[in-house]
């Protein structure tokens, strides 16, 4: 009798996935399946060599964007775990904001610094004397592969950085003590302790790329093309969903082997630390660690600031005004009276609405669903863990038109965009709660039971405040996740109801520069206001943490 | 003590009683809301909505729209559904149970497959009397004309001008060494400009030639982007406010005064003018039509003569920068002065288009992609 209500909460994640995911794609897939030609056209594909050119492609280039972002957010990672430097809050809070910029801004971005014409190259030829542009990137493999680093690593950083600020150090200091040399210290102490956490966010890089459309579409020219791509040609360009629909179940079928390859490392690297006294980060001792942290982030200011800064700059110059506040007041006019005009104050309003909702939403089902995934040998951990993976690497198009065939009078409710945002953010809320609720000692949780602690006065008193950190990075990601509105192309919109990238888009789809600088000037705001939240919070905490 | 346990242990019942009575009741609420929508009058004698299902470049002026609501009484409701493709796909998905009482934004490029599927109810509008029989493309009015505009190039007048450089004359010419890395155009599979412009190469060039055509503008390091916005944006001088390097870009016969309304400088002529090359200019027109099983048949034929009527088509010009179809409408001076037609446009039949459509698309791909 005890266990009903545990057992009505554990049933909210999966209820929702089922409602949200598994019923919109099925029902879309029949469509596909059901057409008359399924099975030649089936047939047809999957002994054709184009298919499996675009499987190769699509799985190699997620594999190395993967690699590439793991090698350049560890070290940041670690900066952000044990170092305290003036700043700090505001850069980590600056490093995540590329995770949420439309994508035609970024390559917009990418071709101002390092395009053929861009800054770079415009110095470069001038102190070397040269006639054409040193850096040729443009439409090449490794535009793409930047970008990916660029838009991802903040994954690496705030997970595995959350991570590893939570480690005991004891363990490095007794090794070090012991006289073991740092890269073996490394080796045998801290990346095992830390894998787990690395795991899990490559996964979630892993599968950002897998479904990479927009900077594969935008930055890779005719060339290059992911199963998503193909998706999306075949079932907008051409109509035929027998097609989307195969290369949607290959697509789930990718994925779905990668999550067991995932599980299966996962089990096999995981282990319960034992009395836990998290590190507090602490300034820079000498001159060489100085060093490090000055080279570390002067490096990603190049790297991941130079773009964004290149943005904000350009909403301030665009043209040959010389400075100017045009493109900003441009933004709160509306010379033309269209009815669906909204100043910048509302689209933020309606951003920030959306985000809190997808908050509102992620958090408890992630929560409730890492409870859940922790329980050993649970059947129903076993289907929810890929479940509530599945949505990240899943065709958006596919869902989108899903949720058309499916979803009936919610389709054109503006309570459907939180939903398919939370439905993204659950995953980044779970796999960064997962490795902080395995590491809880359980010791403590028995010992409050044996003293006669409630459920929830243990959990509110002793999980709560050791999970925290990991619940505050989680919230800055689903917050990110919603105001970035990842695969807002599959719903139906409703421009009564702007926000912050809908401007920018609106924008973009006209000539004229001013139309140019207002998406710029829009996506300025959407950085600031995407900082300015995200530093709010991560100055979130419970009450009683600073007793751990 | 244990009273205070005891609390919390019923604390978890009324939790998860709590969160399953929030997220019903947020569902409830939001289904109830909605479903009243297409639902005509509710009992709080809240006006009747009409729901108009759109893509992405819908707009109209807040006056004109304010006035049919005014005349007969009701809110409308826009949605917006994607890229004219995504847009149309998602109506013919939402056959069964329509998402919209009327749909604006049919091309002619889409047009055989927007009848194909059945999802139109023929009205003959009163209206269509003043609209040019050429425009009208289905005989069966399920679609009539909105507006139409021309995919063409345009190019940096100023640039050429101080490059030394004549204009092209001709599509070949682009192929000129003369020419060599100046011109962007959109990809023809994702976008629809694009499309438009590679099926007026296939009318120009017949389908024998126009691989030959675009193999040799691929040899004079033509630049393929995936969207408009990134070739007008990115690489055209004009559009990127010096940024870029293409004086030549492909866009619509309308963006030269669309230059001059959003300009920064107050500049009174374009920078950029049109260039109608023989055979490169294509037309094309939007339609709306009623859709099957709409929720207010009446009201949408209402609307699609008001879509049709000289206001709005007067609207028309400025706010989504294509012509009104309704030769009674007024157009800006802008557009009297700027925005010329082409002499003979590129007329492609819907229906060879929209069969031939994905392996034209692919041929192409594969020639440019090597």
């Amino acid at each position: 009798m005890r266990r009903l209500p545990i057992l009505a909460l554990y049933a909210l994640p999966l209820i929702f996935l089922a409602v949200f995911y598994l019923y919109p794609l099925l029902a879309i897939l029949r469509v596909g399946v059901g057409g008359d030609d399924f099975a030649a056209q089936a047939a047809a594909a999957l002994t054709s060599a184009a298919l499996w050119r675009l499987l190769w492609f699509t799985t190699w280039q997620a594999a190395l964007s993967t690699a590439l972002t793991v090698l350049a957010g560890l070290p940041l990672a670690f900066i952000f775990a044990r170092f305290d430097f003036p700043g700090k809050r505001i850069l980590h809070a600056l490093l995540t904001i590329p995770f949420v910029m439309p994508t035609v801004v970024v390559a917009a971005a990418f071709m101002a610094l390092i395009g053929r014409t861009g800054l770079l190259n415009s110095w470069l030829q001038r102190w070397l004397a040269l006639a054409a542009p040193p850096i040729q990137l443009e439409q090449t493999i490794w535009l793409i592969l930047i970008v990916h680093v660029f838009y991802n690593v903040a994954i690496i950083i705030r997970t595995v950085g959350g991570f590893w600020g939570n480690l005991n150090p004891h363990l490095n200091e007794t090794a070090m003590a012991l006289g073991a040399p740092p890269w073996q210290v490394w080796r045998t102490v801290t990346l095992p302790l830390l894998l787990p956490s690395i795991l899990a966010a490559s996964l979630l890089v892993f599968l950002f790329c897998f479904t990479s459309f927009g900077v594969v579409l935008i930055l890779g020219g005719l060339r290059f093309a992911t199963i998503e791509v193909e998706i999306y040609r075949q079932a907008v360009s051409y109509f035929n969903l027998p097609l989307a629909a195969l290369l949607s179940i290959v697509q789930l079928a990718l994925t779905f082997s990668v999550m067991i390859v995932y599980t299966r490392l996962q089990a096999r690297v995981s282990r319960q630390l034992r009395g836990r006294r998290p590190a507090r980060s602490q300034r820079p001792r000498n001159w060489r660690q100085w060093g490090l942290v000055i080279g570390a982030l002067v490096v990603t200011a190049v790297g991941l600031l130079a773009p964004l800064l290149a943005l904000a700059v350009r909403s301030f110059t665009l043209g040959d005004q010389g400075v100017t506040l045009l493109y900003y007041q441009a933004l709160t006019e509306n010379p033309r009276q269209s009815a669906f005009f909204a100043p910048p104050i509302t689209a933020i309003t309606n951003s920030l609405l959306y985000a809190l909702a997808t908050l509102a939403i992620s958090l408890p089902l992630g929560v409730i669903s890492v409870y859940m995934l922790a329980q050993p040998r649970s059947r129903t951990a076993a289907v929810l863990d890929p479940l509530l993976l599945l949505p990240l690497g899943t065709s958006a198009v596919t869902l989108g038109f899903g949720y058309i065939v499916a979803m009936g009078p919610l389709r054109t409710s503006p309570w459907l965009t939180p939903i398919a945002h939370a439905l993204i953010a659950l995953p980044f809320v779970v796999r960064t709660l997962l490795p902080a609720r395995r590491a809880l000692d359980q010791r403590l949780q028995m010992a409050a039971a044996t003293l006669g602690a409630g459920a929830w006065q243990r959990w509110w008193t002793i999980d709560a405040p050791l999970l925290t950190r990991a619940l505050a990075i989680s919230a800055a990601f689903a917050f990110a996740i919603s105001l970035g509105e990842f695969g807002a192309t599959l719903l139906v919109a409703r421009p009564d109801r702007p926000t912050m990238p809908m401007v920018i888009y609106q924008a973009l789809g006209r000539p004229g520069l001013l139309n140019y600088g207002q998406a710029l000037a829009m996506s300025t705001i959407l950085m600031v206001v995407t900082a300015l939240a995200l530093l709010a919070i991560e100055r979130f905490r419970l009450p009683g943490e600073e007793e751990f | 003590m244990s009273n205070l346990i005891l609390l919390c242990r019923r604390r978890v019942w009324l939790t998860a009683a709590l969160l399953v009575v929030m997220v019903a009741s947020a569902a409830c609420q939001a289904v109830s809301r909605e479903a009243a929508l297409p639902g005509g009058q509710s009992a709080q004698g809240e006006p009747t909505t009409l729901v108009l299902a759109s893509h992405d470049s819908f707009a109209i002026g807040e006056e004109v729209l304010a006035a049919f609501e005014a005349e007969h009484g009701v809110k409308v409701q826009v949605l917006t559904l994607g890229d004219a493709g995504a847009a149309l796909n998602k109506i013919i998905l939402s056959k069964d149970a329509p998402l919209a009482d009327l749909f604006f934004g049919v091309d002619n490029t889409f047009l055989s497959r927007a009848l194909a599927a059945d999802i139109f109810e023929p009205y003959s509008s009163p209206l269509l009397e003043q609209i040019p029989d050429d425009l009208e493309l289905d005989p069966q009015h399920r679609l009539l004309p909105v507006d139409y505009g021309f995919v063409n190039l345009n190019a940096d007048s100023e640039w050429f001008a101080a490059a030394g450089i004549p204009l092209p004359q001709t599509l070949e010419d682009l192929t000129a060494p003369a020419y060599k890395g100046l011109f962007v155009t959109p990809n023809p599979a994702t976008s629809s400009p694009g499309l438009a412009f590679l099926l007026a190469t296939i009318d120009h060039f017949g389908e024998d030639g126009y691989l030959d055509f675009w193999q040799a503008l691929k040899a004079n390091d033509v630049l393929i982007t995936d969207g408009w916005s990134e070739a007008y944006f990115e690489h055209f001088t004009v559009g990127s406010g010096g940024a870029g390097d293409r004086p030549l870009v492909l866009s619509y016969s309308t963006s030269p005064p669309a230059d001059v309304v959003y300009a920064t400088d107050g500049r009174t002529e374009p920078a950029s003018v049109n260039l109608f090359l023989p055979g490169s200019a294509f037309r094309q027109v939007e339609f709306v039509g009623v859709l099957k099983g709409a929720a207010h048949p009446e009201l949408a034929q209402r609307f699609v003569d008001f879509m049709l009527d000289a206001p709005f088509q007067s609207d028309i010009p400025l706010q989504m920068f294509v012509y009104p179809v309704n030769p009674n409408a007024t157009l800006p001076e802008l557009f009297t002065a700027f925005a010329q037609t082409p002499p003979e446009p590129v007329l492609f039949d819907p229906a060879a288009i929209e069969a031939n459509r994905e392996h034209w698309v692919q041929a192409w791909a594969e020639v440019m992609g090597q």
